[in-house]
């Protein structure tokens, strides 16, 4: 079972990176977002894997580790703050600077200058 | 209060009186500033006779004695002379600089960074700590830099100040070093400790490189060769700066600092070649210069450069008799040259001009300055019967009792004598072009004499200069014979200061300097029109070239790595990730633990198996954004379900409401975004940012299976055994948020607050136009808000609320909680805007989320508060069991309270966000001047 769970968190690692490696807002604030679950599941796991055993005192034979379970909670509220502010940001970017590029303008490519030159001609 | 103590503090408390008493005449500012530093120097009077019948005070306030760091001075034979150097010189430039400057300058600003650099150099001349040593000395470097840009509307003023503070301060560091290194070789930063073990440092490693930094230290402050361009550049600072700091004081801390460590560092041949050899190339360099001069404050501190170079060729000689030589230069160099500046600006002032091809025959305008002057300047050549004479003739005697050069030391005198030619034809020039030598050619102002006050400093210098060099032992005998023995940590040798030592080869050397200088002189335009073949180079040109070029390709160093674009630094900041995370992951010698593994099951790797495809989906249809959302969607269900899986309840019931919150503020924010990414990725660059994020995939996926492969250690017991006795509740977890670590989630929720503030702040302004259809062209649908949603979710809303409530109360005991029943409302809520509209909810909900999040982070931080009422640390938690006929038992908490305030400040910031962006896509959207 630790196996899967660490294949899904690297995975989910590696495509949130991937897409807040990309050049627009929105697919940076969904990697953003993938990422934010993996890291909270990251969190999570440094109490270990265990079942049937919920930090409520009284309902199992032996708890999981409710340090983590606290941390990642208020994470996760958090984690819904930065978002809102990322995508947020992303809208006023938008309306400031008229395009959703996250350096604030379209970088002028090899193949984008070519094409303007040759519409030009 | 102790005296020694005193006499820095008073004279850093005169910093302030010129400021406040720059108000009243300029006169009475002068006195008021003099007086401290006169005090000062009447208590170090008053200690003089005990120090020269060799006592040496001592006083120290400890500050960090773990490190070594004291308040500590101290006032032997060395500090002794330099401090009547400072004070004395110091009152009589207070006094110059009265009549010297305008009524325009502001004088209290100038007196007060006078005094500030007094201070600064009594600090380094009285202290007796290394690092306080040092300080002082950069206290120096920054009260020059003040001092020479008082003018600071003249750009030669700020260059010339750059400049110094560039190479002085840059030499404090090298200092700095070097004494650090020091302390650590010796185990101490006390001065007299230091001194006290030089045997020690010689024998050391790491001599070499103390020598080193500590004489760049002391070169750069003393102008010696190659730093001696910055002295020249410093004159456009006004003449009593150049008088006080440029003769007699800063650029004598460099000498100070070589005889101060004599004792500790000298005795070896590197400081002898090095010192000597600096000293004697910076002698005849700065004579050289001198002569070729026409600004006549470019001769004098040229020449200054030139002394100082001398002095520091004494210090380097290695005879104690060189070391006695040079204490008594400092003291004839400091009357002559300071007399020589004030004289100079006293010529500047009254005639307007500084040129010595402008300024002639000024002996006709003004004999009682040039009097004066030519007595100085005889002085600065070595005529006998003045000061100079003398300790040039002791100069001379040295150069010819040294060996340093071995089979070479033949070299030393004759160079010597070469530099009093060059110092005899300079000073001649001083008093020949510009007192006589025909008639004044197109000077601003008709020379005259100063008013009588401004003469008076350099009466008494020029008094002295002449006293000295008639009865030398008679005034300054007892005052040399003590610097010298503090400077040699030990005895004095024997030496006379008599005027007349007998027909011997010193005596020849002065003959032939002056008569080689006359001669020079009588010569001077074949070596004018051989100088000027050379190609003018202004080391202020080639100085601001190199600084401009250190910024021009400093600029495009920082241009590289911060040009703008955000994409870049992401991936910077994930390559240096896959470096730091991936480098200790090699030490790690397997990846799996002996923690045994958790069986696999059918259902977990149907969980497994979607959250790949979700992921992967997201990645794969990340430019058709709407599916994408979707995609991520499903993988957060799978997050709560695993969260549920495995044993998180207040984890997963978290995820699922935030997720749904996070899904519609994504959609909306979706209605103002481009609905499709372009292609616009190069497949280099695809192909570049997929092997970075497989590679931190992998690194995190290893890190995270060998951490739970590994046994637990936890601090999580206390928490399981104190949770209900302490905290009164059985949910771990939030007993947790709430009590145990309550100050956490206190700073949490206002973060959270912050960030829905900021966010409702960049939305109240955004101007986003609404598309009124999809990509494809197609209008969004009128309708709505269907019927059967809004019945629907009218009848939901009072449930969902229950729901809340009983999660909320639950929460200390059972899954829940303030953040949950939050979101869970928060939902409740949105879900009513999703159905009706902003505009239908306005008139029923009447509910200011700003007010709601501040109530709830006040609520939070009363509660806590609330415990110091009860005389307990913030944020102590109380609780107790009451029991109501009907209810039964229950239990009431402080806990529940601060909960309230998370529960208010999840609400208000949650739709604080949703609701002002749902708003912008109706009629009650802000509307702009522009648009309409």
């Amino acid at each position: 079972m630790e196996g899967i769970y660490a294949f899904c968190v690297g995975l989910m690692t590696a495509c949130g990176i991937f897409l807040t490696l990309r050049g627009r807002t929105f697919s940076v604030v969904v990697g953003l977002t993938l990422l934010s679950y993996a890291v909270n599941l990251f969190l999570f796991a440094s109490g270990r894997l265990r079942l049937d055993a919920a930090a409520v005192l009284g309902e199992s034979e032996n708890y999981g580790d409710p340090l983590p379970q606290a941390l990642v909670l208020t994470a996760i509220v958090i984690g819904f703050a930065m978002t809102a502010f990322a995508v947020i940001l992303a809208m006023r970017a938008r309306a400031d600077l008229g395009n959703d590029h996250v350096d604030g303008r379209i970088p002028q490519t090899k193949e984008s200058a070519r094409q303007k030159s040759g519409g030009q001609r | 209060m102790n005296t020694l103590l005193c006499i820095p503090l008073l004279v850093l408390l005169g910093t302030i009186v010129p400021l406040c008493s720059m108000r009243y005449s300029r006169t009475a500012c002068a006195f008021l500033t003099a007086a401290l530093p006169a005090l000062a120097l009447f208590l170090i009077l008053d200690l003089a006779p005990a120090v020269i019948a060799g006592e040496r005070f001592n006083v120290a306030v400890d500050w960090v004695p773990a490190i070594d760091l004291s308040l500590a001075f101290r006032l032997d034979g060395l500090a002794l002379l330099f401090s009547f150097l400072i004070l004395g010189i110091g009152l009589l430039v207070i006094l110059y600089a009265r009549y010297y400057l305008s009524k325009e300058d502001n004088i209290g600003k100038f007196y007060s960074y006078l005094i500030l650099f007094m201070f600064a150099m009594l600090g380094v001349v009285m202290s007796d700590n290394l690092i306080q040593l040092w300080v002082f000395w950069e206290l120096t470097s920054i009260s020059s830099f003040l001092l020479i840009s008082f003018w600071g509307h003249k750009s030669e003023a700020r260059k010339g100040a750059r400049m110094a503070l560039t190479i002085t301060g840059a030499g404090g560091l090298f200092l700095l070093a070097g004494l650090l290194m020091l302390g650590d070789v010796v185990g101490s930063y006390s001065l007299q400790t230091v001194l006290d073990s030089g045997d020690l440092i010689r024998a050391h490693s790491s001599y070499p490189i103390i020598v080193v930094l500590v004489l760049v230290g002391a070169f750069t402050k003393s102008a010696q060769f190659p730093f001696h361009f910055w002295l020249p550049n410093a004159m456009a600072a006004p003449t009593p700066v150049s008088a006080y700091l440029h003769s007699a004081t800063m650029v004598k801390a460099g000498i100070f600092l070589m005889a101060r460590f004599y004792p500790a560092l000298a005795g070896t041949d590197l400081w002898f070649l090095i010192v000597s050899m600096t000293g004697l190339a910076t002698f005849l360099l700065g004579g050289y210069l001198a002569l070729f001069q026409h600004d006549l404050k470019g001769l004098l501190a040229n020449s200054t450069i030139s002394h100082l170079g001398l002095i520091t060729l004494l210090l380097g000689m290695g005879s104690d008799l060189a070391l006695v030589a040079a204490v008594f230069h400092i003291i004839n160099h400091a009357t002559f040259k300071a007399s020589l500046f004030m004289a100079a600006g006293i010529i500047d002032h009254e005639s307007g001009s500084r040129d010595m091809r402008q300024l002639n025959g000024l002996w006709k305008y003004m004999p009682y300055t040039a009097t004066l002057a030519m007595v100085a300047s005889m002085a600065m050549a070595g005529v006998p019967l003045l000061n100079g004479f003398l300790s040039k003739e002791m100069f001379f005697n040295e150069t010819l009792h040294q060996d340093s050069l071995g089979s070479l030391s033949w070299m030393v005198p004759v160079m010597a004598t070469l530099g009093g030619v060059l110092s005899v034809a300079y000073s001649l020039r001083f008093i020949h072009d510009v007192f006589f030598n025909g008639e004044p050619i197109n000077l601003p102002k008709t020379p005259h004499e100063p008013p009588r006050y401004m003469r008076v400093p350099v009466e008494i210098l020029v008094a002295l200069c002449l006293i000295v060099g008639i009865f030398p032992s008679f005034i300054v005998g007892d005052l040399l014979q003590s610097a010298s023995f503090s400077a040699l940590n030990g005895p004095v040798p024997e030496y006379s200061l008599a005027i007349w030592h007998g027909f011997n080869l010193p005596l020849l050397m002065s003959a032939i300097a002056l008569v080689g200088g006359l001669m020079v002189y009588y010569n001077r335009r074949h070596l004018f029109k051989f100088q000027a073949q050379f190609p003018a180079k202004d080391p202020k040109v080639i100085f601001e070239r190199g600084i401009q070029q250190l910024v021009a390709k400093s600029a495009s160093f920082i241009n590289f790595f911060e040009n703008g674009s955000l994409q870049r630094y992401v991936y910077f900041v994930m390559s240096l990730t896959i470096v730091v995370s991936a480098y200790p992951l090699l030490d790690l010698d397997a990846t799996a633990g002996r923690r045994p593994e958790i069986p696999v099951d059918a259902l977990s790797i149907t969980g497994a198996v979607l959250l790949t495809l979700g992921s992967l989906g997201t990645v794969i249809w990340h430019r058709r954004r709407m599916v994408a959302l979707l995609t991520l969607s499903v993988v957060g269900l799978i997050v709560t379900l695993a969260f549920a899986r495995f044993s998180a309840p207040d984890l997963a019931l978290t995820q699922l409401s935030v997720e749904v919150v996070t899904v519609i503020l994504l959609m909306l924010a979706l209605f103002f975004l481009p609905q499709k990414t372009p292609k616009e990725s190069s497949p280099r660059r695809v192909v570049r940012d997929l092997g970075i994020s497989a590679m931190i995939g992998g690194i995190v996926g290893t890190v995270i299976y060998a951490m739970m492969t590994r046994p637990l250690d936890t601090i999580s017991d206390f928490f399981l055994e104190n949770s209900k006795t302490g905290g009164g509740g059985t949910n771990v977890v939030n007993v947790i948020l709430v009590d145990f670590r309550g100050f956490d989630t206190l700073g949490e929720i206002t973060v959270l607050g912050i960030a829905a503030l900021g966010i409702f702040k960049l939305i109240s302004r955004m101007r986003l136009y609404m598309p009124s259809g999809n990509e494809q062209g197609r209008a969004w649908s009128e309708d709505r808000h269907p019927l059967m949603l809004s019945v629907v979710s009218q009848s939901l809303l009072p449930l969902a609320l229950l729901v809340s409530a009983y999660i909320f109360l639950r929460g200390h005991n059972m899954p829940g909680g303030g953040f949950i029943a939050g979101l869970i409302t928060s939902v409740a809520i949105i879900q009513q805007y999703v159905a009706h509209g902003v505009d239908w909810i306005k008139e029923r909900l009447k509910l200011d989320y700003q007010i709601m999040i501040g109530s709830g982070i006040g609520i939070a931080a009363l509660t806590g508060l609330g415990s110091w009422a009860f005389g307990h640390p913030f944020l102590t938690s109380w609780f107790d069991y009451f029991s109501l006929p009907v209810i039964g038992k229950f239990e009431l908490a402080s806990a529940m309270i601060f909960d309230l305030g998370v529960y208010l400040t999840v609400v208000g910031a949650t739709m604080l966000i949703l609701a002002n962006l749902g708003q912008l896509t109706t009629s009650e959207r802000a509307t702009f001047e522009e648009d309409a």
